[in-house]
């Protein structure tokens, strides 16, 4: 017993050094977590989740912008011919046929930022022009020109009357 | 009664002998240039925006709903709000030209090398402080230009491997830049001041330590250096004068030629203006962004082209003292990188057409190369240089600093402890 209170015990000094170590930064890492949480979204942002939209008021051809989760959401009423000139193409960077896109051919509903650097498209024409760096968008949300690498996000949502969808919620 | 007082302070401070080590009696080179006044300078803009930043802190409002307006409020109604600002946006810019003549004249003459080291990386870590100071303090206006440009800024991050989604998601505390995004860049803006106090802090125990360099090269013996008061007090102050005159006249007769006009519309998440750009600070490394043509490759292309100034020490591969000055290859190399800068912040501010792509790939090109291409040329230039011989003048007084730092071994650095 007494030797191995023996002060010079390299062996169980080391040990004790290492698992002291150990310990501490486990729980200076631990203690680290409620500050890095606390930097992600608080409840009062994630309640704004989802929000309603009322079509009624979207003449054909016409376009809406509305805020879902602080983010401009683009629902456009699509004419007979724009739903045809979209059903015959697929797209262009990354191809994908438009009924995938939309739950009712007349109304498609993409988030409004651009896939490159996030900025706003404008409604030009047939589609969306970013003016950022010059990306285009068909009136299908697909990318046609680059520099951005993806089609827009088509958020989820679902017409929970025959003139109201709610976004943030499949 | 001053005397007694000083004494009671000496006996449990080192007051004295802090200023005699480090000003009265503080060797430095004779031979300085004013290229050698930027350091102070700079030390004396930061001064400017932690004070100046301060007391617009009194009057500002960090909150999406009335940042805008404090801005206006301040520019109105606060006595003198509009003399704080101006200074304060002015003083951002004369920060980064400051630094960036600073980074010059140590890159010309060779600063970087043994055993210098440390002070050039140390001044890496402060210019990204700097950087990120600034980008943050650049949303508190809340203008368009504000919040788009730290959209585009904080999207940079989805390039992170696996999590980049989420990484911008918390950086913004929102799923878009918000209210949280607002708050928590004024909070680190306040900080983050205090921690480049603290690094230049550390920047200069480390200049007190291998003392400054000096446009010779060489490490100069006793006999020629000088204290640095009152010598070079005199010196900085003189420069200060001439840059006060440069800072004053953007301060009260061009202060909005460095905002831009789209910044005096509230920011609105729902449409972006027809031309984002960063401030003209960021403009080269914005250039280098863009000119990639995919989002991880310009993010990582950006963050070498800031980076890559720390391999310096070890790039450089030549003996030759004095920088580009003796070095004829290199000081080429110096002046076609500051060309090339100056072509990168231009494009990086025009919107981008296909020539100007092409034209801002070509100089990404030459930026990396000149950084690549630099072990190879220096090694060779040293030995032409070895071969042919430095000047005269400059051979002699190698020789004879070196007699003389030989003869006077402890004289040499008068003050120093060991």
């Amino acid at each position: 017993m007494a030797d191995s209170d023996v002060l010079d015990d390299d062996g169980r000094r080391d040990f004790l050094v290492k698992v002291t170590s150990v310990v501490g930064g486990a729980g200076a890492a631990a203690a680290c977590i409620p500050f890095i949480a606390s930097m992600n979204p608080s409840s009062d942002v994630l309640s704004k989740a989802t929000t309603e939209v009322d079509l009624s008021g979207i003449p054909e051809g016409g376009m809406h912008t509305v805020a879902w989760q602080g983010k401009p959401v683009f629902v456009l009423h699509r004419t007979r011919e724009q739903i045809d000139a979209m059903k015959n193409s697929n797209g262009g960077f990354q191809p994908e046929p438009d009924q995938q896109r939309v739950k009712q051919p007349e109304w498609l509903v993409v988030v409004g930022v651009c896939t490159h650097m996030g900025c706003v498209p404008n409604k030009e024409g047939p589609g969306w022009t970013c003016h950022c760096h010059g990306s285009q968008y068909d009136d299908s949300g697909r990318v046609v020109r680059g520099p951005a690498p993806k089609n827009l996000e088509v958020p989820p949502y679902r017409f929970i009357a025959a003139d109201k969808l709610v976004i943030g919620e499949a | 009664m001053s005397n007694k007082i000083i004494q009671w302070i000496d006996h449990r401070f080192p007051l004295t002998s802090f200023v005699k080590h480090e000003l009265t009696a503080y060797p430095t080179p004779r031979n300085l240039s004013y290229w050698w006044n930027f350091g102070f300078l700079a030390g004396f803009v930061l001064v400017l925006q932690v004070v100046t930043g301060i007391f617009l802190a009194m009057h500002y409002k960090a909150d999406i709903a009335m940042s805008f307006d404090s801005i206006q409020h301040i520019m109105r109604d606060v006595n003198y709000g509009w003399l704080l600002r101006f200074m304060h946006s002015t003083g951002a810019s004369a920060f980064f030209l400051v630094i960036y003549i600073h980074m010059s004249r140590t890159l010309y003459y060779g600063s970087y090398r043994a055993p210098r080291e440390l002070m050039w990386w140390t001044g890496q870590g402060l210019l990204l402080l700097l950087m990120a100071t600034a980008f943050m303090g650049y949303l508190l206006p809340w203008g368009q230009m504000s919040y788009w440009g730290a959209t585009v800024i904080t999207n940079l991050f989805r390039a992170t491997p696996f999590i980049g989604d989420q990484v911008v998601v918390w950086l913004r505390g929102d799923y878009t830049v918000g209210d949280a995004t607002l708050t928590r860049f004024f909070a680190l803006h306040y900080l983050f001041p205090f921690l480049i106090i603290g690094g230049v802090m550390v920047h200069l125990v480390a200049l007190h330590t291998v003392k400054s360099s000096n446009p010779s090269g060489i490490d100069l013996a006793d006999k020629d250096n000088i204290p640095f008061h009152p010598y070079f007090t005199s010196k900085d102050f003189y420069g200060l004068g001439i840059f006060l005159i440069v800072y004053c006249t953007f301060v009260f007769f061009f202060p909005n030629s460095l905002i831009e006009p789209a910044n005096n519309i509230p920011a609105n998440p729902m449409q972006t203006p027809n031309h984002i750009v960063p401030e003209w600070y960021f403009l080269p490394f914005y250039a280098i962004l863009r000119s990639v043509p995919n989002l991880v490759g310009g993010v990582v292309a950006m963050g070498l082209s800031v980076m890559v100034f720390s391999f310096m020490p070890y790039l450089d591969r030549s003996q030759i003292p004095g920088g580009a000055h003796f070095r004829p290859w290199y000081r080429v190399m110096f002046y076609l990188f500051v060309v090339d800068m100056l072509v990168l912040g231009y494009i990086g501010y025009i919107p981008p057409t296909d020539s100007s792509i092409i034209v801002g790939q070509a100089a990404t090109l030459v930026y990396f190369t000149l950084f690549i291409l630099l072990p190879y040329i220096s090694r060779r230039e040293e030995q032409w240089l070895i071969r042919r011989g430095l000047p005269p003048e400059v051979q002699a007084l190698i020789v004879s600093e070196t007699r003389e730092i030989s003869k006077y071994p402890k004289r040499r650095r008068r003050g120093d402890t060991t």
